[in-house]
């Protein structure tokens, strides 16, 4: 074929084995890419048969051709844009035959070339169902193959083949004016009754693991089992690689310290970029075993378990069994968790999840919190093993989740929406994890976070430091070393313009420093503080902590009493504190009222919860 | 008969889909007239059910089933 790069699109239904495919045929030569002006992403993957280069674009999972919203209609251009697609790879799950093949006829009524691919043979067969290949490829007018993406097994033939011309199908799945879904259902049933044979029916063993899964004790109490391994994981497994990442940059910044010369070039380098670039790095581990259990808990069908057994609870507070996996992400990071809402079909229970989502207690405030907890709660044991820092921590993310759960009944109270909430959701049958695609997913999302909230922070780190170390008398620079002179800064007089405002809940004007700054993305706060109190040394947790507590008011008390750090944190985990999920949110609603809206809900109440508990425990 | 009215294990035919906002969520899901559907696991506090449609596993809330019109198979090999 003398073109240049053939474009083939990957099409089929969720839980079909198409990740596995793509990343059977594309290995790890695969990118990303936004549909432009939507939410829409798909995976570009390139590969080589001889000397024919196959651009490979993978699809969002869908069980139809149905463009509803602007978004789904945005997805299917990718079938009809210019140039148009050489081929279609529709892959469809052998075992589920009749409902796979749906979505086929309805990308087949547009006389594209295909072929379809046939997976999960293996469970087809335990199934006692046989399929006639020959007849099939006859009756349809395509190539049919037969591949395990799981082993890879029929991959490479695949492959050789995509470098050929295709077919279109010539079966009729419906006729000129009659494409309603009963009449292309009609047609899968006529034809999978030439091609398949059903010999014996067996019960998988799914059927048996869901007598526990959903099981009215059993099934919850397997849930808290997995959070608790999750969230064990996140938090004591992630340490020794953020400490390994901390003392890595600790070392570089000396390096850089000891070959820059003197002057503001060394400390933008050192105070402004590499402290910024930390600052987001020392997240990733955390960011990245989330996702991984996330991965996972989805990829071997348990997820949707959970949000069987989740949706009769949720859906009272005017969010669905699907809105658990938004909400649990969001304990990583309200970015991906936002975006993964896209799977619950109710514009309203969708709207609800995004609105509510970020007061989930994400990553990012986790080493806010982690600092002032150390800074005012004793490390002292309750009833002899429980730390108390531990059970605070606990306790902030409780009081996330709950915030989160009250904010959604509020919101289904005052959102209108015709449209009825239902909840119609397949339970895929248990896989065994598909590894190579759980480790993928887990490294594009944990990439694309280190992209996308590191852009932010090193603005704002760099933006930073030359408000702490410039002020606007004379254009005179200041040594922030010694404390006194911040004040002058251009920072230290934004600090003070707000502190009025901020005084009702115990702040002064350098928590007000970090305030603003950590309007941009909440782990600032630690970065500011560094830079406040010890700009010339490299980010040390001790170090701050100490300057910190030493501390004092004009009346010899110290800054940071206990009911000043518990407002802090109060502020911290209810306070909407972050760019990137108000761009997320712009972005899923397509409009600026949503995320206006959730910043000042989310600021009112920080606000107002801080001030409450300032004077109860002042 | 509706959905809703099955017992777990018991077997019917979908006949006709009723009229509302989901009918062709249901459909594209493979609730389609003349297709098996079996009510296999119930949800905690009986809402949702999984049904088994001749292939796979589907669930839904109770007011979704009760949207879909069923005619069970053989009653007396059926009955419990």
């Amino acid at each position: 074929m003398g073109k240049g790069k053939l474009k083939i699109v990957l099409a089929g239904n969720p839980n079909c084995g198409k990740s596995s495919l793509f990343n059977q045929l594309t290995g790890l030569k695969q990118k990303i890419t936004n549909v432009p002006g939507t939410t829409i992403e798909n995976k570009v993957g390139l590969f080589a048969v001889g000397e024919q280069k196959i651009e490979l674009i993978d699809t969002p999972g869908t069980y139809s051709f149905n463009p509803k919203s602007l978004d789904e209609k945005e997805a299917v251009k990718v079938f009809f844009e210019d140039p148009a697609p050489d081929t279609i790879l529709y892959i469809a799950d052998a075992a589920n035959l009749k409902r796979n093949l749906f979505y086929f006829s309805q990308l087949a009524q547009h006389k594209l070339p295909m072929v379809l691919v046939l997976n999960m043979l293996d469970i087809a067969d335990f199934k006692g169902l046989e399929i006639d290949i020959d007849r099939l490829q006859k009756e349809l007018g395509i190539r049919v193959y037969k591949i395990n993406a799981r082993t890879g097994e029929g991959t490479s033939e695949l492959k050789s083949v995509l470098a050929q011309e295709q077919f279109v199908s010539h079966y009729a799945f419906g006729s000129e004016d009659d494409h309603t879904h009963e009449t292309h259902y009609d047609a899968i049933s006529k034809l999978l009754n030439k091609t398949t044979i059903l010999k014996s029916k067996r019960e998988l063993v799914s059927n048996k693991i869901d007598a526990y899964a959903t099981h009215p004790i059993l099934g919850y109490l397997m849930f808290l089992a997995v959070l608790l391994i999750i969230f064990q994981s996140v938090f004591a497994l992630a340490s020794y690689p953020m400490d390994w990442i901390e003392q890595g940059f600790s070392i570089f910044s000396e390096f850089l310290s000891g070959v820059l010369p003197d002057g503001w070039l060394k400390k933008l380098f050192i105070n402004g970029i590499v402290a910024g670039v930390a600052g987001v790095v020392i997240f990733v581990p955390q960011i990245a075993i989330l996702f991984f259990f996330m991965g996972l808990l989805e990829d071997t069908g348990y997820m949707a378990r959970v949000s069987f057994i989740m949706d009769k609870m949720l859906r009272g507070i005017g969010l669905s069994g699907k809105s658990v996996v938004p909400l649990l992400s969001g304990a990583a990071c309200a970015i991906p968790a936002i975006m993964s809402t896209r799977n619950i079909e109710n514009w309203k229970d969708r709207l609800i999840t995004i609105m509510v989502t970020p007061l989930m207690s994400c990553s990012a405030r986790l080493p806010v919190y982690t600092l002032l907890i150390s800074m005012a709660i004793p490390s002292t044991l309750i009833a002899g093993f429980i730390n108390l820092q531990a059970l605070v921590m606990l306790a902030m993310y409780v009081l996330g989740t709950v915030a989160s759960l009250v904010a959604a009944v509020v919101f289904k109270w005052i959102i209108k929406h015709d449209i009825p909430s239902y909840f119609i959701m397949e339970l895929p049958i248990y896989h065994a994890p598909r590894w190579k695609n759980i480790w993928m997913n887990c490294w594009q999302k944990s990439l694309s976070f280190v992209k996308e909230a590191g852009k932010v922070i090193l603005i704002v780190s760099v933006v930073l430091w030359f408000l702490a170390s410039y002020g606007p008398k004379d254009n005179e620079t200041f040594s922030i070393q010694d404390s006194p002179t911040l004040e002058h800064s251009y920072a230290g007089h934004f600090g003070k313009v707000i502190e009025p405002s901020i005084k009702p809940l115990g702040f002064n004007w350098k928590i007000g420093i970090a305030l603003i700054t950590s309007f941009a993305a909440r782990e600032v706060f630690v970065g500011t503080m560094s830079t406040i109190y010890s700009v010339d040394d490299e980010e040390n947790f001790e170090q701050i902590r100490e300057k910190m507590n030493k501390d004092t008011l004009a009346n010899g008390e110290p800054v940071y009493s206990l009911a000043v750090v518990l407002s802090l944190m109060v502020f911290y985990a209810f306070a909407m504190q972050c760019m990137s999920t108000l761009a997320v949110v712009y972005k899923e609603t397509k409009s600026w009222k949503w995320p206006a809206i959730q910043f000042v809900y989310m600021t009112a109440l920080a606000y107002v919860s801080s001030w409450v508990v300032f004077n109860v425990f002042g | 008969m509706r959905l809703t009215e099955l017992h777990i294990g018991q077997i019917a035919r979908i006949s006709s889909l009723e009229d509302s906002p989901f009918k062709e969520k249901l459909q594209e899901m493979g609730c389609i007239p003349g297709v098996l559907v079996k009510p296999i696991l119930r949800a905690p506090f009986g809402d949702p059910i999984a049904y088994e449609l001749e292939e796979y596993t589907l669930s839904m809330r109770n007011k979704e089933a009760f949207s879909v019109i069923v005619k069970p198979l053989d009653p007396l090999f059926n009955s419990k």
